[in-house]
C-alpha cells in the first residue's frame, strides 16, 4: 500500500526522522492559511499524488506551465499555486500519459540546501535483510545512477539479530563525504528511519532528495513510503491512510474482494489460480495472437463466492471479448471453482464466449458440475488448447461483429 | 534415491486440526506417505478427530514421540513465522511452509534463524515437495505425478503442476518436485535444490521454472553453467521457463527495487542468461514436456 508524501512525513516524524514543517491543504484558501502558519519567507507547494517526478511533471490544462512542485514567496503566491494544482491532472514520468488528478497539496517550509543526497531502505531478496542504500546523487533518477555509476550507490545490510548499529550510519555518512556535525545528524536520521521501517512493516522507504542544510542538519525533502500489504493486519491505524482514488476502480473492487487483479488493455479476460500460471496464461495468449485484459489470481482458497466476484469484475471491463478460466487445482478445488462459474454465469448472464480448462484436485467433479449445468462453455483439455480456443473465440467475435456492421 | 523426501520420511503437520491441515494430511496419507501426527497448541493429548493420529502442544513433543523428520505448516499467515521458528528450535531436519502472505520482515527474522541451524526450509507460499509413489508433502494434486527421471524446481505452484502433467504425459515422470515459493525472502532457493538434483542418480534431467523479479534464476543459470555443463560434469539436460514476459512493468512509487536488480529481473533478461548457460528455453508453458523430450533426444 502506498501513501502520500505528507502522510509519510507525519509518520516518519513520530520516529524522530527530521522533516520540515508543513501542512496539507485541500483547497487554495487552506493552502494560504497553511503558509501563514510557517515561518517563511519561502514556501513550497507540492502536489500530492502517488507518483514520483512531480517537479518535472506538467498539468494537462497547462502543458507549457510550471510543474507539480512550486516555490512561493508569500502566502498569496502559495494560494495561487495551490489553485493551479488542485483539481488539475498532473502527468509525470511515473503516472502514465493519463496522469493523476491532484486533490490536495502539501505546503511546506523552504530550507537552505547545501547538498542533495539519496537514501532508501528496502528488503533485499539476495541478502534476505533490510538494505540501506545511499548515494551522493540526490534528486536524480536513481535508476540512471545505478546503471551508469553503480559505484556511487552505497549499501549496508542490517543483520536482524543485532539490529542497526552506529557504524552502519557512519559507514554511509563518510562514504557520502559528510563531515563534522553532518555525520551525527545523518547517523541519527538513519537510525530513526530503520526503526520506522521495522515498526511500520514498510516495503520501501525512499528519501530523494535527502538534504544537508547549510546549518549541517540532515532533512528529508521528499518521502515515499509503501507498506508490506501482508503485514497490514497488524497496523489497523494505517488503513485510514489508504487513498482509494489513487487506484484503478476495478483493482480497488478486486482488493476489497481478496482478489489479486491488475487491469490491462487486451480483450481476453483471465481467471487463473496462482500468480505464476496467471502470468504464463497471459504470455501464451499473447503468443497465439491476442492479448490479456487482465491479470487475475483467484488464489488458493477460492470458493464459489469469490469466483462470482472475479467474474463480475472481469465482465465489468467493456473490452473483454472472451473469458479464459485456467485452473490447475492444488489447494484450490475444481468443484468449488466449477460451482462458482455456474453461479456467476447465471447471475451475470454472460454475453461473451467462456473457455474453461480445469485440471488437478477434484477435476472430475468439477467437469461434471459444468457439464450438468447446461451452460455454453467451451471446454479445453490443456493450457495451449485453452489459449488457442480463447483466441479463436475472440477472432470469431470480431468476424461476426464485422458481418453485423456490414 | 530422489531428493529431500522418500519412503523413510515421517511427516508431522503444524496447524494439524485446522481445515487445510486436516484435508492435506488426509490427501498425503491417501497418497501413501507416512504421516505420524501433528501440533495444535492447546489440543495436546487428544487424537485428531478424523485422522486417528496423535495431537501435541509443541513441535518438540511431537518430534520426540513420533520420530517425525519433516514438518509441514498450514498455520495462518499471522502466526506462521512463529511456527517455522518453533520447528527450527526443535531441530526439525526439513520444514515445509505452505502458508501464503507472511509479512516479509517476519521472514527476514526466520531466514536469520535458519543460519547455522540443522533445518532446511522449503517455502513459504509454496505447494510443497513430492517424490512420486513415496512421499507427498503439501497441496499438489498427487494423481498427476509418475515416478521417473525429471527433477522439477519452481517458484510457481500451479506452473509446477503444468510441468508435472506434461512430463507424465511424455512418459518421463519425475524424481522429485520442489516448489520453492514466490516470496522474496524464503528458505531453499533454486541453487540449493539444483545442487541436490545434480547429485541425485535418479534425476536424469531438470526443469526449472522462474518468474520475473529478483536475481535467483540468473544466479542459478551461472551455477548450472559452472557445475553442470562441461567435461567431467553431470551434463544433465535442463529445460527452463520464465513466467511474466508480457507483464507490464509494475507501478511503483519509488525506484529502489529496480536499483537492486539493475534491470536484470525481466523475463527476457533471465531467459537470455539461462539460454547462454546451456539451458533449453521452453517458448510457452505448454511446451515444457516437449522441449524436454527434444533436449533428451540430442
Amino acid at each position: 500500500m502506498n501513501i502520500h508524501e505528507y502522510q509519510a512525513k507525519e509518520l516518519l516524524r513520530r520516529y524522530g526522522v527530521a522533516v520540515l514543517e508543513g501542512h496539507v491543504a485541500w483547497n487554495a484558501d487552506e493552502a494560504e492559511a497553511a503558509a501563514k502558519k510557517l515561518p517563511g519567507p519561502i514556501y513550497v507547494v507540492k502536489s500530492q499524488i502517488h507518483a514520483g517526478g512531480r517537479g518535472a511533471g506538467r498539468f494537462t490544462n497547462d502543458p507549457n506551465g510550471k510543474g507539480g512542485v512550486r516555490l512561493a514567496k508569500s502566502p498569496e503566491e502559495a494560494k495561487a499555486a495551490a489553485a493551479a494544482m488542485i483539481g488539475s491532472t498532473l502527468v509525470t514520468k511515473q503516472t502514465g500519459p493519463e496522469g493523476k488528478v491532484v486533490s490536495r497539496v502539501y505546503v511546506e517550509a523552504g530550507c537552505d540546501i547545501a547538498r542533495e543526497l539519496y537514501l532508501s531502505l528496502l528488503v533485499d531478496r539476495d541478502s534476505s535483510r533490510v538494505l540501506i542504500m545511499a548515494s551522493t546523487e540526490g534528486g536524480m533518477e536513481i535508476e540512471e545512477v545505478a546503471e551508469h555509476h553503480p559505484e556511487k550507490i552505497l549499501k549496508v545490510a542490517i543483520d536482524p539479530a543485532s539490529g542497526i548499529s552506529g557504524f552502519h550510519g557512519r559507514k554511509l555518512a563518510f562514504g557520502l563525504g559528510l563531515e563534522g556535525k553532518q555525520v551525527s545528524s545523518f547517523v541519527k536520521f538513519v537510525d530513526a528511519m530503520y526503526k520506522a521501517f521495522l515498526e511500520l512493516d514498510c516495503a520501501i522507504v525512499e528519501i530523494n532528495p535527502l538534504v544537508v542544510t547549510k546549518g549541517g542538519d540532515v532533512v528529508a525533502l521528499d518521502a515515499k513510503v509503501s507498506f508490506d500489504d501482508s503485514a497490514l493486519f497488524r497496523h489497523k491505524d494505517l488503513e485510514a491512510l489508504r487513498d482509494d482514488s489513487e487506484m484503478d476502480p476495478k483493482e480497488l473492487d478486486a482488493t476489497n474482494n481478496d482478489l489479486n487483479y491488475v487491469a490491462l488493455d487486451g480483450e481476453i479476460g483471465c481467471m487463473v489460480n496462482g500468480a505464476g500460471l496467471a502470468m504464463a496464461t497471459m504470455d501464451i495468449i499473447k503468443l497465439y495472437g491476442s492479448s490479456p485484459a487482465n491479470f487475475l489470481d483467484v488464489g488458493g482458497t477460492a470458493d464459489s463466492a469469490r469466483v462470482t466476484q472475479a467474474f463480475r469484475i472481469i465482465t465489468s471491463d467493456v473490452n473483454v471479448k472472451a473469458i479464459l478460466v485456467n485452473i490447475f487445482g492444488g489447494i484450490a478445488k475444481c468443484d468449488m471453482i466449477a460451482t462458482g462459474i455456474v453461479e456467476a454465469s447465471k447471475n451475470l448472464s454472460l454475453k461473451v464466449p467462456l473457455v474453461v480448462r480445469l485440471e488437478g484436485t477434484n477435476v472430475e467433479l468439477g467437469k461434471k458440475i459444468l457439464a450438468e449445468s447446461g451452460l455454453a462453455i467451451i471446454a479445453a483439455d490443456n493450457l495451449a488448447d485453452a489459449a488457442q480456443k480463447a483466441v479463436a473465440a475472440v477472432k470469431s467475435e470480431h468476424a461476426s461483429g464485422m458481418t453485423k456492421g456490414a | 534415491m530422489a531428493i529431500l523426501v522418500d519412503k523413510n520420511t515421517r511427516v508431522m503437520t503444524q496447524g494439524f486440526t485446522g481445515a487445510q491441515g486436516t484435508f492435506h494430511a488426509s490427501q498425503g496419507i491417501a497418497y501413501g506417505s507416512t504421516y505420524v501426527g501433528g501440533v495444535t497448541p492447546g489440543k495436546g493429548g487428544t487424537m485428531h478427530p478424523t485422522l486417528n493420529l496423535p495431537v501435541f502442544n509443541t513441535v518438540a513433543e511431537c518430534k520426540e514421540a513420533t520420530g517425525a523428520n519433516a514438518s509441514v505448516i498450514y498455520v495462518p499467515a499471522a502466526f506462521a513465522a512463529d511456527s517455522i521458528l518453533e520447528a527450527i528450535d526443535a531441530e526439525m531436519p526439513l520444514i515445509i511452509c505452505i502458508t501464503e502472505g507472511i509479512p516479509v520482515l517476519d521472514m527476514v527474522k526466520v531466514k536469520r534463524a535458519l543460519d547455522g541451524s540443522s533445518s532446511l526450509l522449503i517455502g513459504p507460499n509454496c505447494p510443497g515437495v513430492i517424490t512420486p509413489d513415496a512421499c507427498k508433502i503439501g497441496i499438489m494434486p498427487g494423481h498427476i505425478h509418475r515416478r521417473g527421471s525429471v527433477g522439477i524446481v519452481s517458484r510457481s505452484g500451479t506452473l509446477t503442476y503444468e510441468a508435472v502433467a506434461q512430463t507424465t504425459a511424455a512418459g518421463l515422470g519425475q524424481s522429485s518436485c520442489v516448489g520453492i515459493g514466490g516470496d522474496p525472502v524464503k528458505g531453499m532457493d533454486f541453487i540449493d535444490v539444483l545442487e541436490l538434483f545434480l547429485a541425485d542418480d535418479e534425476t536424469k534431467s531438470i526443469i526449472m521454472i522462474g518468474e520475473i523479479g529478483g536475481q535467483s534464476e540468473i544466479q542459478a543459470a551461472e551455477f548450472l553453467k559452472s557445475e553442470n555443463f562441461g567435461p567431467g560434469k553431470p551434463n544433465k539436460p535442463v529445460v527452463g521457463f520464465i513466467a511474466g514476459a508480457t507483464a507490464p512493468p509494475g507501478r511503483r512509487m519509488g525506484h529502489a527495487g529496480a536499483v537492486i536488480s539493475g534491470g536484470k529481473d525481466t523475463a527476457a533478461a533471465k531467459m537470455a542468461a539461462m539460454a547462454e548457460a546451456g539451458i533449453h528455453i521452453a517458448d510457452t508453458p505448454a511446451s515444457l514436456g516437449s522441449t524436454m523430450v527434444k533436449a533428451l533426444a540430442k
